[in-house]
C-alpha cells in the first residue's frame, strides 16, 4: 500500500479537532499516527507551528510513547502480547514463530508494506493469553503451530474475516 | 410488554474476541424469526470476569449461565431454554473438581466465593446504557453527597471506611483528600484525575470496571471532586484499550445530558466536568507526576516527589489522583456507610480487592474477594488450580513492581501489609500464577526486561542499573553465571531500590530479589548448566524418544528442517540445526518430544 | 432527554427499576407456561401472549413468566404452574386465554386459588 503524502490541511484540521492545546499534543499525535500510520516529519513541523510548541517538544513525545512510529508502519500490525502471563505461556515462542514467519525482526515492516511486527505490553486479554492482536482484532490462546494460519487470514489482497473461529 | 427473559451477552474484551457480537446478534435474529423478540431481551453486559470459558451468556431471572457459546449453538439454545424451558447441559460449565455440569452461576465455585463491590454491576446493566445504570441504584449516593453531606463529611466518611488506594500504593484515599483540600492553591483550583493506565502486564481489573461499569466510576469522581472543591477532572487512559475508552465517552456523554456531569449537577449549583486523555504506551506514565505531565502535553516523565501532587500536581496545582477501582468503591461507601465497608477485610485492608488470575490456573479471568482471603482459596478454590493438572511453583503478585511467593507461604491472607513483607505488593492486583513449566530465573529477566524498556531514562539508578541487571540474568539464563553474580544482582538491587527517582526504579528490583530468596536453587542450577523447568534455551536439548510413531508432524512443523525420518519410522532432531524453537514440542500428540 | 433534579432521578430510577424486576430475579412468583410439543399444539403460544399482554396492560413486573417442557399430561394441555413465594406450587389444566388471565388476577396478584382451574396443589416441586 502507498504512503500517504502528507497535507498540512489534514494536520491543521487534527489540530482543530483538539482545539489547538497543549495539552492535546499526545491525542493529536495519536490522530496522526493513525492517518499516516507514522508520524511524518512534515506533521511534526505543522503540529509544532499550530499548537506554538518548540518542534523538539513534539520530536521528544513522537520517540518516547510506543505507540509512535517515525517510520511507516504496515498495513496490519501484528502485535504479540508479551505481558506477564502471555509470558508463561509461551508468547516468546509466538514471537519468534511470527518473525520466521513474516521473514522479519520486531519492530520490522515487510518490504511490501503489509506487516509490521511489534511486542506489546499486556493488553489486559490475560485469561485468554497468549494473545495477538492484528490491527484491531484480537487472537487469544494462541500457540506457535496456529501462527501461520492466523497470518495467512491476512496476507494475500482479500480482507480477513473477523468471525472465523481462533482455535 | 415486559421482557420474561434476559439473555446477557458478556461483551468484555475477551469474549468480544470470542466472536460473542456475532453471537448476541445471531440470538436477536433467532429470536425475532420466532416471533419472541417482544418477551425477551437480549443485553450487551460487560466483563463477567470468567474470560478462560467466553463467550458467556446468563439467562435471567433463572441464572442459568452458558460458557463457550458459538453462534452454531443459538438455534437448539432459543428451542429448547428459551421455548421448551430445558436449559441446555451441554452449554453448562463443568468446575474441574466436579463430574456434573453446574447449571446455575451462583452455584460455580468461581462466582460463589466472590463478592462485589467495585464490581457491583457487573453482567446486570448494559454499559452503555446509564438508565441500567440507574436502575440499579446509579447515582444515588451522587444525590446523598450532594444535598446531605458537607465536603468534609465526605471526606470523614471515607477515612472511616479505611479505602485504600487500588492502584498499587495503598496510600489511605480519605486522607490523600484531605491533604489536599488544605494544600494552599492561589486561585483555589483543584483537579481530580483518574488514573486509568493500567500498566502492570496481567493486571486488568480497570479494563473490565470501565468496559463493563463505567458510570461507577463517573460517579466515585464527581463525589471526589465534590468532597475536594474541583471543577475539572481528567481520565487518562492507555490506548490499548480501545473498547474501554468508547465505553467511558458514551458513559461521559450520557451523564451530561441527564445533569449528572457538566454545570449545576443535578440541579445543586456544583460544577465538574470530566476530559479524556489517551495514553500512547508507556507504562511509566502510570506514575502520578508522569502522568500529569502527560496530560499537560509533556512527556510522561516522573520529577522527584519531595511535594506532593496533592500539595502541586496538575498544572501546578493540588491534585487528587486516584485509580479507577478505588472511585468505582466510592459510590457504595457513601451509599452503605464507612462501618458497613470498615466490616470487610483485615486490621488495615478494607473492604474487597479485585484480582486477575492468569497463568498456569485452570480459571482464568477477574475475581472480587475480600481483603484477607489466602492466596491458597484464590489459587485453588476460585482458581480451581494449576492448569493441565501441573505442580504449583509461585504465584507473582504486584506485577514488574510486586515479587514470587512461593508455596509454604500460601496461606498468606493478602492484604497490603503481608504481601509486602513477603517481599512483594499488592500492586493493581494481578495474579499470575506459575508451575513446573516456567522457569524463576527466566521471569525475573522477563520483568527486568519490560523495566528496563519501560524506564523514561531520566534517573542513572534505574536506566543504567536495571540495564546491568538484565546483563547479569541473561548471562546466567544463558548459562555463562557465576556464584559472585548472586552477590552482585542482590547488592545491585539494593542501590537501585534505594536511590530510584520513582516507584519503577525503586520497586524494580522486588522481582529479582524475591526470586533469589524462594528460588535460590534455581539459579544455582542454571549456573551449573541446567534449566531445570526446561525453558532457557542455551541450557536444553530437544530430543525424540521411542514413543515416536512417525506421525512425521514435527517433521511438518519444524522451520529449520532440522527433524529427520520418514512417515510411520521414528524421528530424529539434528541438534546443529535445531533452534529450540519448540515447535516439534508442541504439535507432537505422543509425548515423543523431550526437553532436558 | 432533559437534565435531572434529585427528585426527578429517584423517580426515574424507580421506574426504571421496576421495568427491570426479572432481570434480577425479584420476584412475588412466577408463572410456567408448560410447552412441549404438546403444549403448542394445544395453544400453549396463545396462553403465553395473553398472559404477557395482560401483565403489560396491568403493569405488572415482579412475575416470573418461564416455560417448561410437557408435564406428562397431554390430554389436559394448556398447562401452567403457578408458584408463589413460601407457597406451595398449583397446577392449573385446560387453558386457555381468559383462564391464564383470571389466574393472574386472581392467584397471582390477590392470592386466592382459582380451584376450579386447578389440577392439584403441592403435587410437586417447581423451580
Amino acid at each position: 500500500m502507498a504512503i500517504k503524502q502528507v497535507s498540512e490541511e489534514k494536520v491543521r484540521e487534527i489540530v482543530r479537532r483538539w482545539g489547538g492545546r497543549e495539552g492535546f499534543l499526545v491525542e493529536m499525535l495519536q490522530d496522526v499516527q493513525t492517518e499516516y500510520r507514522y508520524i511524518p516529519e512534515a506533521a511534526i513541523r505543522t503540529l509544532s507551528k499550530e499548537v506554538g510548541v518548540p518542534v523538539g517538544q513534539i520530536y521528544h513525545l513522537a520517540t518516547f510513547f510506543k505507540r509512535f512510529s517515525l517510520k511507516p508502519r504496515g498495513e496490519y500490525v501484528i502485535s504479540v502480547c508479551t505481558g506477564t502471563a502471555c509470558h508463561v505461556k509461551g508468547a516468546p515462542r509466538v514471537l519468534d514463530a511470527c518473525a520466521r514467519e513474516l521473514g522479519i525482526s520486531v519492530g520490522e515492516t515487510t518490504k511490501d508494506g503489509t506487516f509490521t511486527l511489534e511486542e506489546v505490553r499486556c493488553l489486559g486479554c490475560c485469561g485468554l493469553a497468549a494473545v495477538v492482536t492484528v490491527n484491531d482484532d484480537i487472537h487469544g490462546h494462541v500457540t506457535t503451530s496456529k501462527v501461520p494460519r492466523l497470518l495467512k487470514r491476512y496476507k494475500g489482497t482479500e480482507k480477513a474475516s473477523h468471525g472465523e473461529a481462533d482455535d | 410488554m415486559p421482557y420474561r427473559l434476559h439473555l446477557m451477552v458478556c461483551a468484555g474484551t475477551g469474549c468480544v474476541s470470542n466472536h460473542a457480537l456475532e453471537l448476541r446478534d445471531a440470538l436477536s435474529a433467532e429470536l425475532a424469526k420466532r416471533g419472541l423478540g417482544k418477551e425477551i431481551e437480549v443485553v450487551t453486559t460487560g466483563c463477567n470476569g470468567f474470560c478462560g470459558v467466553g463467550p458467556i451468556l446468563l439467562v435471567q431471572p433463572d441464572g442459568i449461565f452458558y460458557q463457550k457459546v458459538q453462534v452454531k449453538d443459538v438455534p437448539l439454545l432459543v428451542e429448547e431454554h428459551l421455548v421448551k424451558g430445558r436449559p441446555v447441559k451441554s452449554l453448562m460449565f463443568t468446575p474441574p473438581e466436579a463430574k456434573e455440569p453446574v447449571p446455575k452461576m451462583r452455584d460455580i465455585p468461581f462466582f460463589g466465593k466472590q463478592m462485589l463491590v467495585a464490581l457491583r454491576n457487573r453482567g446486570m446493566i448494559d454499559p452503555e446504557k446509564i438508565e441500567d445504570y440507574i436502575a440499579r441504584g446509579g447515582y444515588q449516593a451522587l444525590a446523598k453527597a450532594l444535598t446531605t453531606m458537607t465536603p468534609k463529611q465526605i471526606i470523614e466518611e471515607i477515612k472511616a471506611s479505611g479505602l485504600r488506594g487500588r492502584g498499587g500504593g495503598g496510600f489511605p484515599t480519605g486522607i490523600k483528600w484531605e491533604t489536599c483540600v488544605h494544600a494552599h492553591s492561589d486561585d483555589g483550583v483543584r483537579y481530580l484525575v483518574c488514573n486509568a493506565d493500567e500498566g502492570d502486564p496481567g493486571a486488568f481489573m480497570d479494563r473490565s470496571i470501565i468496559e463493563g461499569d463505567p458510570h461507577s466510576v463517573i460517579e466515585g469522581m464527581v463525589i471526589g471532586a465534590y468532597a475536594i472543591g474541583a471543577h475539572q477532572g481528567y481520565i487518562y487512559v492507555r490506548h490499548e484499550y480501545p473498547l474501554a475508552l468508547r465505553r467511558f465517552t458514551i458513559a461521559l456523554d450520557q451523564a451530561r445530558e441527564y445533569g449528572l456531569l457538566g454545570k449545576d449537577i443535578l440541579g445543586t449549583g456544583f460544577d465538574f466536568d470530566i476530559e479524556v486523555h489517551r495514553g500512547a504506551g508507556a507504562f511509566v506514565c502510570g506514575e502520578s507526576t508522569a502522568l500529569m505531565a502527560s496530560i499537560e502535553g509533556r512527556v510522561g516523565e516522573p520529577r522527584a516527589k519531595y511535594i506532593h501532587t496533592v500539595e502541586v500536581g496538575l498544572y501546578n496545582k493540588p491534585t487528587v489522583l486516584n485509580n479507577v477501582e478505588t472511585f468505582a468503591n466510592v459510590p457504595v461507601i457513601i451509599e452503605r456507610g464507612a462501618k458497613w465497608f470498615a466490616a470487610i477485610g483485615t486490621e488495615h485492608s478494607k473492604g474487597t480487592k479485585v484480582f486477575s488470575l492468569a497463568g498456569r490456573v485452570k480459571n482464568t479471568g477477574l475475581v472480587e474477594v475480600p481483603m484477607g482471603l489466602s492466596l491458597r482459596e484464590l489459587i485453588f478454590d476460585i482458581g480451581g488450580g494449576i492448569a493441565d493438572d501441573g505442580e504449583f511453583k509461585a504465584v507473582q503478585t504486584g506485577g514488574p513492581s510486586g515479587g514470587f511467593i512461593p508455596e509454604d507461604l500460601l496461606d498468606l491472607p493478602v492484604d497490603y501489609e503481608k504481601l509486602y513483607e513477603a517481599g512483594s505488593m499488592m500492586g493493581s492486583g494481578g495474579v499470575v500464577v506459575m508451575d513446573e513449566t516456567s522457569c524463576m530465573v527466566d521471569v525475573a529477566r522477563f520483568f527486568v526486561d519490560f523495566l528496563q524498556s519501560e524506564s523514561c531514562g531520566k534517573c542513572t539508578p534505574c536506566r543504567e542499573g536495571i540495564k546491568a541487571l538484565h546483563g547479569i540474568l541473561s548471562r546466567i539464563c544463558d548459562g555463562k553465571g557465576s556464584e559472585a553474580d548472586l552477590a552482585m544482582l542482590e547488592e545491585l538491587c539494593s542501590v537501585i531500590a534505594d536511590t530510584s527517582l520513582c516507584a519503577l526504579g525503586g520497586s524494580a528490583p522486588n522481582p529479582v530479589l524475591t526470586s533469589i530468596r524462594y528460588f535460590r536453587s534455581e539459579y544455582e542450577a542454571h549456573i551449573q548448566g541446567k534449566c531445570p523447568a526446561g525453558v532457557c534455551r542455551a541450557l536444553i536439548t530437544f530430543r525424540i524418544n521411542d514413543k515416536c510413531t512417525g506421525c512425521h508432524l514435527c517433521f511438518k512443523a519444524c522451520p529449520t528442517s532440522a527433524v529427520l525420518g520418514e512417515p510411520k519410522q521414528m524421528h530424529t532432531i539434528i541438534q546443529e540445526k535445531c533452534i529450540k524453537c519448540g515447535a516439534c514440542y508442541d504439535v507432537c500428540k505422543f509425548d515423543a518430544v523431550t526437553k532436558e | 432527554m432533559a437534565k435531572l433534579t434529585i427528585s426527578e432521578l429517584q423517580k426515574l430510577r424507580e421506574k426504571l427499576a421496576q421495568e427491570r424486576q426479572t432481570r434480577e430475579g425479584n420476584a412475588r412468583g412466577q408463572i410456567i407456561i408448560h410447552m412441549g410439543t404438546c403444549g403448542i399444539a394445544a395453544g400453549a403460544r396463545k396462553v403465553m401472549t395473553a398472559l404477557l399482554e395482560a401483565m403489560d396492560k396491568q403493569n405488572v413486573r415482579d412475575v416470573i413468566v418461564n416455560t417448561s417442557g410437557c408435564a406428562g399430561m397431554c390430554s389436559k394441555e394448556p398447562m401452567a404452574t403457578v408458584q408463589m413465594a413460601q407457597q406451595a406450587p398449583v397446577k392449573y389444566i385446560s387453558l386457555n386465554e381468559e383462564k391464564i388471565v383470571r389466574i393472574l388476577n386472581e392467584h397471582v396478584l390477590k392470592g386466592s386459588v382459582v380451584k376450579e382451574y386447578a389440577l392439584a396443589m403441592g403435587s410437586e416441586r417447581v423451580g
